[in-house]
């Protein structure tokens, strides 16, 4: 079983800054960790692989730093680690991305699933895993909540509109899951020693060369363009907030649910 | 692309049955095809929906693009993104709308990416300014964040938000055609072995919520927030701890992972408040916050909060919501 998953590396969202007056987000004083939704992804990967064998390649694109993203992915259990790195792929929103990530799969060669997180905290599109199936021409189910994988064939279940849809797919197929799925395993100190070991490779422009059209990738690739970022303040709130539960406090609650019930 | 200045819903229905978000999404659609000077048109895909083409009529579309096939009974991705694909490539509409429902959102990327054109995700605005530029507006970074975003290709694709935009009110006399296309069938990849209706709560249509947190010491003290929500015809919501727990099941989970909902009253009771849970619920009305730590980050997004503990302001406020109907 070759299994690929792409995954991002994200601010903290505990710890990111917003600056209300200036519209800015300051990431500087968060740390760094894999996107939360990807973690599941990642689980579901390795699991498969020791229950049937196989290999788990993680695959993201971003800066450098991105690298340690990829560290703590090999100690969860991948086998092998990607880092797309380059000044030409950045500035990319979701179908330069998906469109990157997707040339380098096919540079990869042969795979039976990709599996991606259902979205990311800090983007929360939810697209590049479906776009980078578009890219690959390969079918894709969303949402899958469960999944059980034999030899040729799978069968997941999604939720959509009010149902729970069972659907089986041959291979390749690539599966955006979610949270339900499983619970991420945290590496060990042995693991993370492992990890350290694996050579992360990187791609750039050049690895890409025969794959990718450049004109593609990062902000020249990207159909859509942040045009203004607000960050809303919360001042429109009256904010009245009691330090006790006192007789006064219950009252104008209550009186305030009702007024606003009729 | 050469466009037309159409603006076209894609509308989404399940079972024969439009789901609401596309009756939305023509009220505002109607609004911007006429600051436009374009047609609104609608593209319904489905088995045996002819009568329901007009209700798109009805509720605001110019006219209506209806692919009849068995192939469509159900939800199946390739066959529709191939039919959508072909018609957009046919019509070159302006803007294309779809609801930010999984299925939405799942159909939308593949669509767009087929297209080449960029896709904005999950919006909870739509502006088009005097020379026409259409911008999209939409949370990012769990909600902490109102993006604007524009699209450089054609069409200019968005997946919008639920009971964000207003539909039209039902009107008969509205005139519009119904356009009949063919549908071609593609190779579907994917098979639907079953298929379940799950037991329906629509937290998300729900006026008044009452939630409960980490602060709840078991699964049964729930029914203390039950009491209180059937006074007020609320419905019970959750952060997710008490759902980890299977305390309540994750249809009533209202967070990043859960639902996203805007009541007109949102009572968090024990809920601390974490970044997740607040991308969920900080677009409703009127916030009240029960916490019993005064420095939790819900007081900051509260409209009233209560430093106390849920065990006994919820009971009291039970006992003066009863005495003030009385």
């Amino acid at each position: 079983m070759r299994i690929i998953v792409p995954l991002k590396q994200v601010p903290d969202m505990n710890q990111v800054k917003f600056d209300v007056e200036r519209g800015r987000v300051d990431r500087s004083s968060a740390g760094t960790e894999i996107n939360p939704f990807d973690l599941h992804a990642l689980e579901v990967s390795v699991q498969m692989k020791e229950n049937m064998g196989g290999t788990v390649t993680v695959i993201s694109m971003g800066p450098c730093r991105a690298e340690s993203s990829l560290r703590d992915a090999l100690a969860r259990g991948a086998d092998n680690a990607l880092l797309l790195e380059d000044r030409k792929f950045a500035g990319a929103d979701t179908l330069a991305t998906s469109y990157t990530i997707a040339c380098a799969i096919r540079k990869l060669g042969k795979f039976d699933l990709i599996i991606c997180g259902e979205k990311t905290v800090d983007g929360d599109t939810g697209q590049v895993g479906p776009e980078i199936a578009e890219h690959l021409g390969i079918p894709h189910i969303a949402y899958v909540s469960r999944l059980e994988v034999r030899e040729q064939t799978m069968v997941a279940q999604c939720e959509m509109g009010g149902r729970a849809y069972t659907m089986e797919s041959d291979f390749p197929v690539l599966l955006t899951v979610t949270k339900d799925l499983n619970i991420p395993r945290l590496p060990g100190f042995r693991d993370k020693v492992k990890a350290r070991q694996v050579v992360v490779e990187v791609w750039g422009t050049r690895e890409l060369a025969d794959f990718v059209d450049i004109s593609r990738c990062g902000v020249r690739g990207s159909p859509t363009r942040v045009h203004r970022v607000i960050i809303p303040s919360e001042e429109n709130r009256k904010g009245k907030i009691f330090r006790n539960a006192a007789e006064e406090a219950i009252a104008e609650i209550a009186e305030d649910l009702l007024r606003h019930l009729n | 692309m050469k466009s037309n200045q159409e603006v076209m819903v894609f509308a989404e229905q399940r079972e024969g049955e439009i789901n609401s978000i596309s009756y939305e999404l023509l009220g505002k659609g109607r609004e911007m095809a006429d600051r436009l000077g374009g047609d609104l048109s609608s593209l319904l895909i489905g088995h045996e929906m002819a009568d329901t083409a007009m209700e798109l009529i009805y509720h605001g579309a110019d006219r209506v693009y209806l692919y009849d096939h068995a192939i469509f009974r159900d939800l199946d991705l390739l066959n529709y993104k191939h039919n959508v694909v072909k018609l957009v490539r046919e019509v070159k509409p302006e803007i294309l709308l779809l609801g930010a429902t999984h299925w939405g959102r799942s159909l939308g990327a593949r669509v767009a990416t087929a297209l080449g054109t960029g896709l904005t995700a999950d919006c909870t605005g739509l502006e088009i300014d005097h020379s026409g530029n259409f911008t999209q507006i939409r949370p990012a970074f769990s909600g902490n964040v109102l993006a604007h975003i524009r699209t450089k290709t054609k069409p200019q694709m968005a997946t919008v938000r639920y009971k964000v935009m207003k539909s039209l009110p039902r009107d008969t006399n509205r005139k519009g055609e119904i356009i009949r296309k063919n549908a071609e069938v593609v190779p579907s990849l994917l098979t639907i072995a079953r298929k379940e209706r799950l037991e329906e709560v629509n937290i998300a249509d729900a006026e008044v919520i009452i939630s409960g947190g980490a602060g709840l010491k078991k699964a049964e003290d729930f029914s203390l927030l039950a009491d209180l929500a059937g006074l007020l015809g609320a419905t019970v919501g959750s952060s997710r701890p008490p759902v980890d727990s299977s305390w309540i099941g994750k249809e009533h989970q209202v967070g990043f992972s859960g639902n996203t909902v805007k009541p007109k009253i949102y009572l968090a009771c024990g809920i601390s408040g974490s970044v997740q849970h607040l991308a969920g619920m900080r677009e409703s009305d009127v916030i009240i916050a029960i916490n019993t730590d005064p420095s939790a980050p819900i007081f900051k997004i509260a409209d009233y909060g209560i430093v106390g503990d849920l065990y006994e302001v919820v009971p009291k406020l039970i006992e003066k919501i009863k005495r003030y109907r009385s």
